[in-house]
């Protein structure tokens, strides 16, 4: 028993100088490119030991910046160098971690040291103004529990079910606690010009990505952010500001802002003509569609998972653009009856709300609905419903009833009900 | 007016008043932050370009300069053409957006022309952007308008051309309608 301790010990060192040479040949052996297409595997042939008895065996000490327990794996899926996809299927309640916070960018993270960070206010504004990361962390703070859904989530449902797993159909959304200063806070220290009606915002990446926003609504609530969930942003979620706009497409929320301009109508950027518009099945497209509307997920049982007979709690998320959640029905004979589900409190304007429906599987096959309504009585749409009025083409904004068929040996598949 | 009601008034007005001016003092007609920006400053970040063709720089460019440009720094990812890839197609797919499977390009997509300046401009080439010289974009936007038909071989694109060229799909856009999906 004396040897143990000293085991451990080894056995930790050890561990701490893999993980240091796997981080350190990651930046240095690999491109970038390499590392965000293949992310690190778990060490699969020692994998994390825990000693037998945890309390014959003194502890690990303090750590300056802690991490997860070596036996949780759950990890973004990158699609791209572009993308990476929350692990829906393994987190709880509606926060998620920073680590997981789904991944959109338009040219790669920035490196940006806050000290030289400015942003810029001109335009349609009485005085062009220039604000240090230290002074807009000084104006009158805000924070909020707030989802971030990309407007292209579950794109690849339109035509028929696409995704495996729930990472795959809803992976691109997350839900953090924001901290920042109103814009409105921040505009009206420049002064906006009666005159002004729309709000362009850039980026201070390598894709300087750039959207135009109509001033009005987004004066209402939209906050410039340096946190999350605590935090200092993380870089992928644009350190150290960036834009929110609650209940909006994520690509609004323009990430390492660095300048914001008024001006009398939208800029017409790249992003809000070529991308981001909606194309219809008469040929036109819809331009500005910022809102994401109603939408619910079962996120366990989901697909890729396996359940075992018996009693089964079924667990979803359930968000809306518009507002408050204030209904979540849940199907387990696709569609032909609906149960109300229970909503965790806090149900929260814009941001997610979790639901939770006790279910008992008897073994038999079973295909598995949320359908969720918001404070504007609107109704999740089937799918049906929603490809019979925007068709097929239109990208985005896909926010159909998500089913899940649960066969007889428990496995979980998405399938088109 | 009682005596005391008289105080209590007069006590409240004073609370008013004090609330109002303490009030005033936290919050003036601004915090204070932030400084005045140079016009030098606004000047090194504001490269947008609106569809009237305010923030286009001074240059010009032919479509035979722009295909020389578009073969050394372009086609390694939009393909010989523009129409070949692996990255964005460029080129083609006018009348198709109504297809099963729509082809959407700068000529049968994009409504405005001064995009092309402003993105090329902004990002391009992905691995340098911003590298571009002022005649260099303006070429690769003549040369790309000119691959989708949209202007002549001859033509010249500059800051006083540019808004003025018409695109195909110009009107092809119309405003949010949601909700539009019927409950059920």
């Amino acid at each position: 028993m004396a040897r143990r301790p000293r085991k451990a010990d080894a056995r930790g060192k050890k561990l701490d100088r893999r993980t240091f040479l796997a981080g350190a040949a990651s930046l240095i052996g690999l491109t970038a490119a390499q590392t965000l297409f293949t992310p690190l595997p778990a060490d699969a042939a020692s994998g994390p030991k825990a000693p037998p008895d945890p309390t014959k065996v003194p502890g690990a000490p303090t750590t300056p910046y802690g991490r997860r327990s070596d036996f949780e794996t759950a990890t973004r899926l990158p699609s791209d160098a572009f993308h990476s996809r929350t692990p829906l299927q393994t987190l709880h309640g509606i926060v998620t971690p920073n680590a997981l916070h789904f991944e959109r960018h338009h040219n790669g993270v920035p490196v940006i040291d806050p000290a030289r960070h400015r942003l810029l206010v001109h335009g349609l504004v009485e005085r062009p103004m220039i604000f240090t990361m230290e002074e807009m962390k000084g104006f009158p703070a805000v924070s909020r529990l707030v989802f971030i859904e990309c407007a292209g989530n579950s794109a690849a449902e339109w035509r028929a079910p696409g995704g495996q797993t729930v990472q795959q159909t809803h992976g691109l959304m997350s839900t953090s606690e924001w901290t920042g200063v109103p814009l409105a806070t921040v505009l009206r220290e420049a002064g906006i010009r009666p005159e002004a009606a729309w709000l362009l915002a850039e980026g201070s990446d390598a894709a300087a990505m750039t959207r135009s926003l109509p001033l009005a609504p987004v004066l209402d609530d939209a906050l410039l952010c340096y946190a999350q969930n605590g935090e200092a942003l993380r870089p992928e979620q644009g350190y150290p500001l960036r834009l929110l706009v609650p209940g909006w497409e994520g690509n609004v929320c323009i990430k390492w802002l660095r300048r914001l301009e008024l001006g009398r109508g939208p800029f017409m950027t790249r992003e809000e003509t070529s991308q981001y518009t909606d194309l219809m099945p008469d040929g036109t497209a819809r331009q500005f569609t910022f809102m994401m509307e109603a939408k619910s997920v079962i996120t366990s049982p989901s697909g890729g998972q396996r359940i075992k007979r018996g009693f089964v709690e079924i667990r979803g998320l359930a968000w809306s653009g518009r507002g408050r959640i204030v209904r979540v029905d849940v199907s387990t004979d696709a569609g032909k009856t609906w149960l109300p589900a229970q909503l965790q409190e806090p149900v929260l304007p814009k941001c997610h709300t979790r639901f939770r429906f006790p279910w008992r599987w008897d073994g038999k096959e079973a295909i598995l609905m949320s359908r969720c309504t918001d404070e504007t009585e609107y109704v999740q749409p089937s799918r049906q419903a929603l490809v019979a009025v925007r068709g097929v083409n239109s990208r985005y904004h896909y926010n159909a009833i998500q089913s899940w068929r649960v066969t007889a040996d428990g496995t979980v598949q998405n399938v088109e009900v | 007016m009682s005596r005391s009601s008289r105080w209590l008034t007069a006590a409240l007005c004073f609370c008013w008043l004090a609330g109002t001016a303490a009030a005033e003092e936290l919050r003036p007609a601004g915090y204070g932050f932030g400084r005045m920006a140079t016009e030098a400053e606004i000047k090194a970040w504001d490269i947008d370009v609106t569809p009237a063709g305010e923030g286009l720089p001074p240059g010009r460019g032919t479509v035979k300069a722009g295909a020389k440009v578009y073969a050394k720094k372009c086609a390694w990812c939009h393909g010989p053409t523009g129409t070949e890839g692996p990255q964005a197609r460029l080129v083609g797919g006018q009348g198709t957006l109504k297809a099963a499977e729509p082809v959407k390009t700068v000529g049968s997509y994009w409504p405005h022309a001064t995009t092309l300046y402003d993105y090329i401009h902004r990002t391009m080439p992905f691995t340098a952007p911003q590298s571009l010289a002022p005649d260099e974009v303006y070429a690769l936007t003549a040369w790309i308008l000119f691959r989708n038909g949209i202007i002549p071989e001859d033509a010249v694109i500059e800051a006083a051309s540019l808004p003025n060229v018409q695109m195909p799909n110009r009107q092809g856009f119309v405003p949010d309608p949601r909700p539009d999906v019927p409950a059920r």
